[in-house]
C-alpha cells in the first residue's frame, strides 16, 4: 500500500476509535445516571424522608441514615475547613522554597489518594479501640482526615495564584502579614477555597469504607455522636448486599439521593471555579 | 527605546542647582549596598533626596532603580535572600535599623506599583483599608477622608456613585489613580512609585503626571521610569543609575539637557539602553 | 464596615504576625502528624500478627480464623489482578479520550466532555458498586461470560483464565468496573500533560504534514512520557485502594483461582467484610497487618508518580 494512503488510514482507524471510546465512556456515565434515577426514584416517597431504617421485611425509610450522614458530614467539615485552610496558609505564604513545606505538601498529596479505608482503620485504633465502641465522633474524625488534604491543597494553589505585587501593596501600606493574608489573600482566594472546601463535602459525603469501622450503623433514629449512628453509605452498602427487596429498594433510594448531593455539589464548585477564572 | 533627542520643559520653581534648593533633606542615603544572594545590586549608592519635590531614578533594565526604591520601605524582605547594609535615613532615623517598626515605618512611605493593585474589595474599603489600620475614626470622619484621597486624586467624580463596586472593575489608569489615593489617604510624607505608567495608555499616563505635579507641594515623591520624557516633564531631580551605582544626580534640567558624565549624556540621548 | 473599632491597634500588636504564623505552623505539623499516626498505628496493629505468623505472614496464602492462621497472599493477589486488569482497561480508555479531548475534539463541546468525564470520577465508589452489581452483573453473567468461556477457553494457557460457570460477580467484573472507576483520572491527568506540550511544537509537526495520529505518537507521547507514566501510576495507586465497588462486586471468596471469572478478594474487600466482625487479637491484628500491607503498597505507587509529574513539571 502506498505509505501515505497507509498513514492516513492509520490516523483515520485511530481517531474513529478514540472517537468511539469517548462516546462509549460518555454512555455508560449516562447508564448508570439512567438506572439510579430509574431504580431511585421508585424509593422516593415521604416515608423514606420520614421513618427509619426498618427491620427485614418491613416497611420504612432513611430518616436516621440521613440525619447521621448530614451531622457527620456538616460536623466533619467544620474540623477539616480550619484546619486544611490554615495548613494550606502556612505552605503558600510562609513557607515558600522552604524543605519541610515541600516534605509537607508530598504527604499532603499521598494522603490525598491514599485508600480511604485505611483512614478508617486509623481512627478505629485512636478512638474507636480506646473508647470501648463505635460512635458517630470516630465517623465524623474520620471523615475530617480525608476532607483535610483536599482543602489544604485547594487552599494552597488558590493562595499561590494571588499575585505577590497585591501582598507587596497591602505590606506597602504597613498591613502586617496576616492581615494581608487574612484581608487581601483569603478575599482574593475566596472563590478557589470555596470550590476546595465544596470538593470535599462532595467527597465526604459518598465515602463508605472509613465508616464501616468507625461509626458503623445504627438501625434507630439517634443523634448521639457518643454511640454508632446511621448514615447513608453504610446503610446502602449493607441493604444492598442483603436479600430483602425492601431493603434494596432504600438502597436504590439511598444512592440516588447521595449521587444526586455529590453531582450537584461538584457542579457548584465548578461553577464557582470557572466564575473566578471568567473575572481574573 | 526612543532615539530622538529632545528638548526637556522644565515646569515649576526647582532650583537650578540642588546647593540652592532650601527643601530640606527627606531621605539621606549613605553608602547602600544591596545583594541579591552573592550578587551585588546596588553597589554603595549616596544621595539625599529632598521633601515636596519629585525626585526621578532612570537608567537602563537592571541598572537597579527598582530595587533602590524597594529599599527604601524595606518591601524586599518579604523575600528570602535579599538584604542591604548602609543607611537610608528617613528625617534623620535609619530605617534599616533591624529594631524599625517595619508596619509603622510602611505605613509612612506610601508606594504605587508598575500594574495597578487594588485590593479585592470595593472602591471605598480599598481606600479606608490603610487608613483603619492606624486611626480609629468615626465612620463620618473616615468618608470624609476616603472623599478627599479620591478628591486629591481626581477620581471622585469618575466614582462616587460606585464606591460600593469591586475596585478590580475600574480602568487601568483609574485603578492606578485608586492606589495613589489609597496610599495618598494614610497620609505618608513619602511617595514612592514604581514605574506607575508603563501600564497605561497615554492618555491615563497624562493623567497621571498631572496628578504628581499636583501631589509636588504636600509630598517626597521618589519616582522610578524608563521612560525619559517623562522623567524630564514631572520630576525637579533626576538621578542616572547604571549597573548598580548612582552615575549622576542633578536637577532634570541639567541631566536632560547638559550631563557631566558620559554615560548618561550617551542614555539620555539614546544612544543605549 | 463595623469592623473599623476591632482593628484599632491590631495592627500596631507585634504578636499578631509571630502568633499566625505558629497556629498555621502547627495545622501544617498536624497533617504531617496524621500520616505518622496513620503509619504508627498500622505498624504498632499488625505487631501481633507477625509475632504469631513471622515473616510466613508475607508468604502464606492461608487464611483460617478457626486455627488462627492468616497470610496475605490470597487478597494481596486480587488486589493485583484486579488493578491489572483494572489498568489495561483503563489506560488505553483514558488515553484514547485525552487524544480525543487535545487533538480531535471542537473547541465548543471539549469543556462539556471533560466536565462529564471528570462527574465520573465524582460518583462515589459505593455507586459504582451497586450499579454493578445490581445492572452488570446478571448481564455479564447471561451474556458476556458465556461468550468468554466458550471462545477464550479452549485457548492452551490463556484459555485458564477464563473457565468455570459463569456467575457474573468475580475478578474480571471487578477489575472492569475499576477500570471505569480510574479512568476519570487518569484521563484528567493526562490531558493536562498532552495540553502541556508547547503549541509551536506541535503546530511545527502538523507543518510537516503530520496527521493527528502522528503528531500525538511521536511529538506528544515522547514529550510527556514522565508526566503520562505518572498519570497511570496515579491511577493505579487509586485502583489498588478502592475499597467499595470491589467489595460489592468480587465475591468476596478468600481463595485463589486461576480463572478471573471466579470470585476472589482483595485486600480493602477483606477488611471492609471482616473486621468489625473479627474475635481476637491475632485475627484483629492479621487485618491490621492486611491494612499496612496495602497503606505500603499504595504509598510507593503514589509516591512514585507523584515524583514522576513534579519531574514533568506538573
Amino acid at each position: 500500500m502506498n505509505p501515505v494512503v497507509r498513514r492516513h488510514l492509520t490516523d483515520k482507524i485511530v481517531v474513529a476509535v478514540s472517537f468511539a471510546v469517548t462516546a462509549a465512556i460518555l454512555a455508560v456515565l449516562a447508564f448508570i445516571l439512567g438506572t439510579l434515577i430509574y431504580n431511585g426514584l421508585a424509593a422516593m416517597k415521604l416515608s423514606l424522608f420520614t421513618e427509619s431504617t426498618p427491620p427485614p421485611g418491613s416497611a420504612g425509610g432513611l430518616a436516621n441514615a440521613i440525619m447521621g450522614s448530614l451531622m457527620m458530614t456538616v460536623l466533619a467539615t467544620l474540623i477539616a475547613t480550619p484546619v486544611g485552610i490554615l495548613a494550606g496558609t502556612y505552605l503558600a505564604e510562609y513557607a515558600r522554597g522552604n524543605k519541610l513545606a515541600s516534605v509537607v505538601r508530598f504527604i499532603n498529596d499521598v494522603l490525598l489518594s491514599a485508600p480511604s479505608i485505611i483512614i478508617g482503620l486509623f481512627v478505629y485504633t485512636i478512638i474507636v479501640m480506646p473508647m470501648g465502641h463505635f460512635s458517630a465522633w470516630a465517623g465524623t474524625v474520620a471523615l475530617a482526615i480525608i476532607a483535610v488534604p483536599i482543602i489544604v491543597r485547594t487552599t494552597e494553589d488558590m493562595l499561590s495564584l494571588v499575585p505577590d505585587t497585591l501582598r507587596e501593596a497591602g505590606m506597602a501600606l504597613g498591613t502586617p502579614k496576616w492581615m494581608v493574608i487574612l484581608h487581601i489573600g483569603y478575599k482574593a482566594a475566596f472563590q478557589g477555597m470555596l470550590t476546595g472546601i465544596l470538593l470535599a463535602i462532595a467527597r465526604v459525603s459518598g465515602e463508605t469504607a472509613p465508616l464501616l469501622f468507625t461509626a458503623l450503623n445504627n438501625q434507630f433514629w439517634s443523634m448521639d455522636l457518643n454511640a454508632p449512628m446511621a448514615n447513608l453509605p453504610v446503610v446502602i452498602f449493607q441493604f444492598a448486599m442483603s436479600p430483602y427487596a425492601d431493603w434494596r429498594e432504600l438502597a436504590w433510594g439511598g444512592a440516588l439521593l447521595i449521587t444526586f448531593t455529590v453531582l450537584v455539589l461538584n457542579v457548584l464548585a465548578r461553577v464557582l471555579s470557572s466564575q473566578k477564572k471568567r473575572a481574573a | 527605546m526612543s532615539t530622538q533627542i529632545f528638548a526637556p520643559t522644565i515646569s515649576g520653581t526647582a532650583a537650578t542647582s540642588l546647593g540652592d534648593d532650601e527643601a530640606k533633606e527627606k531621605i539621606g542615603i549613605r553608602d547602600l549596598r544591596f545583594y541579591y544572594g552573592d550578587y551585588e545590586a546596588l553597589k554603595g549608592i549616596n544621595i539625599s533626596i529632598r521633601d515636596r519635590r519629585v525626585t526621578a531614578f532612570i537608567g537602563p533594565s537592571g541598572c537597579g532603580k527598582s530595587t533602590l526604591l524597594r529599599t527604601m520601605n524595606r518591601i524586599y524582605e518579604m523575600y528570602p535572600g535579599q538584604r542591604t547594609t548602609g543607611e537610608i535615613n528617613v528625617d534623620g532615623r535609619n530605617i534599616l535599623d533591624p529594631k524599625e517598626d517595619l508596619t509603622r515605618l510602611r505605613s509612612n512611605i506610601g508606594m504605587v506599583f508598575q500594574k495597578p493593585t487594588p485590593f479585592p474589595m470595593s472602591i471605598w474599603e480599598n481606600v479606608a483599608f490603610g487608613i483603619r489600620l492606624y486611626e480609629n475614626l468615626p465612620k463620618a470622619d473616615l468618608d470624609e477622608r476616603v472623599h478627599w484621597a479620591l478628591s486629591r486624586t481626581a477620581l471622585w467624580d469618575e466614582v462616587k456613585d460606585k464606591l460600593n463596586q469591586l475596585g478590580t472593575g475600574l480602568s487601568g489608569g483609574q485603578q492606578q489613580r485608586l492606589c495613589i489615593a489609597r496610599a495618598v489617604a494614610v497620609k505618608p510624607g513619602i511617595l514612592l512609585m514604581d514605574e506607575p505608567a508603563s501600564a497605561l495608555d497615554p492618555i491615563s499616563t497624562a493623567k497621571l503626571e498631572e496628578l504628581i505635579a499636583e501631589l509636588r507641594d504636600d509630598f517626597c515623591i521618589v519616582i522610578v521610569t524608563h521612560n525619559m520624557q517623562q522623567a524630564a516633564r514631572a520630576a525637579d531631580y533626576t538621578a542616572f543609575m547604571y549597573l548598580g551605582d548612582l552615575v549622576e544626580y542633578d536637577t532634570s534640567e541639567k541631566i536632560f539637557t547638559n550631563p557631566a558624565d558620559k554615560r548618561t549624556r550617551d542614555y539620555v540621548t539614546g544612544r543605549f539602553g | 464596615m463595623d469592623e473599623a473599632p476591632r482593628r484599632k491597634g491590631n495592627a500596631r500588636s507585634r504578636i499578631g504576625d509571630p502568633l499566625f504564623k505558629w497556629l498555621t505552623w502547627s495545622f501544617t505539623m498536624l497533617v504531617l502528624l496524621i500520616l505518622g499516626g496513620v503509619v504508627f498505628t498500622l505498624v504498632e496493629g499488625s505487631i501481633p500478627v507477625f509475632k504469631t505468623m513471622g515473616l510466613d505472614f508475607l508468604i502464606t496464602a492461608k487464611w483460617n480464623p478457626v486455627t488462627d492462621q492468616y497470610g496475605v497472599i490470597v487478597p494481596l493477589v486480587g488486589t493485583l489482578v484486579t488493578a491489572l486488569i483494572a489498568m489495561l482497561v483503563g489506560v488505553p480508555t483514558s488515553f484514547a479520550i485525552a487524544f480525543f479531548l487535545t487533538e480531535l475534539c471542537p473547541y465548543f463541546i471539549r469543556q462539556p466532555i471533560s466536565i462529564a468525564i471528570e462527574l465520573l470520577a465524582a460518583v462515589p465508589s459505593i455507586i459504582y458498586g451497586i450499579w454493578g452489581l445490581f445492572i452488570v452483573a446478571p448481564y455479564f453473567q447471561s451474556h458476556i461470560e458465556p461468550v468468554l468461556i466458550a471462545v477464550l477457553g479452549p485457548i492452551p494457557v490463556l484459555g485458564a483464565l477464563f473457565q468455570g460457570p459463569a456467575i457474573g460477580i468475580g475478578m474480571l467484573l471487578a477489575g472492569l468496573i475499576l477500570g471505569l472507576m480510574i479512568l476519570p483520572f487518569i484521563t484528567a491527568v493526562t490531558r493536562d500533560v498532552f495540553s502541556s506540550v508547547p503549541a509551536v511544537l506541535r503546530e511545527s509537526a502538523y507543518g510537516l504534514g503530520c496527521t493527528r495520529w502522528e503528531v500525538v505518537r511521536r511529538i506528544v507521547l515522547p514529550y510527556c512520557r514522565t508526566g503520562v507514566v505518572g498519570a497511570v501510576m496515579l491511577g493505579l495507586g487509586r485502583a489498588l485502594g478502592e475499597t467499595m465497588a470491589v467489595t460489592f462486586v468480587i465475591g468476596n471468596a478468600h481463595r485463589l483461582s486461576t480463572s478471573l471469572m471466579a470470585p476472589g478478594t482483595t485486600i480493602s474487600a477483606t477488611l471492609a467484610n471482616e473486621f468489625t466482625e473479627a474475635v481476637g487479637d491475632v485475627y484483629t491484628s492479621a487485618l491490621i497487618g492486611l491494612g499496612l500491607v496495602l497503606f505500603v503498597l499504595t504509598f510507593f505507587v503514589l509516591a512514585l508518580g507523584k515524583r514522576l509529574l513534579l519531574r514533568a513539571g506538573h
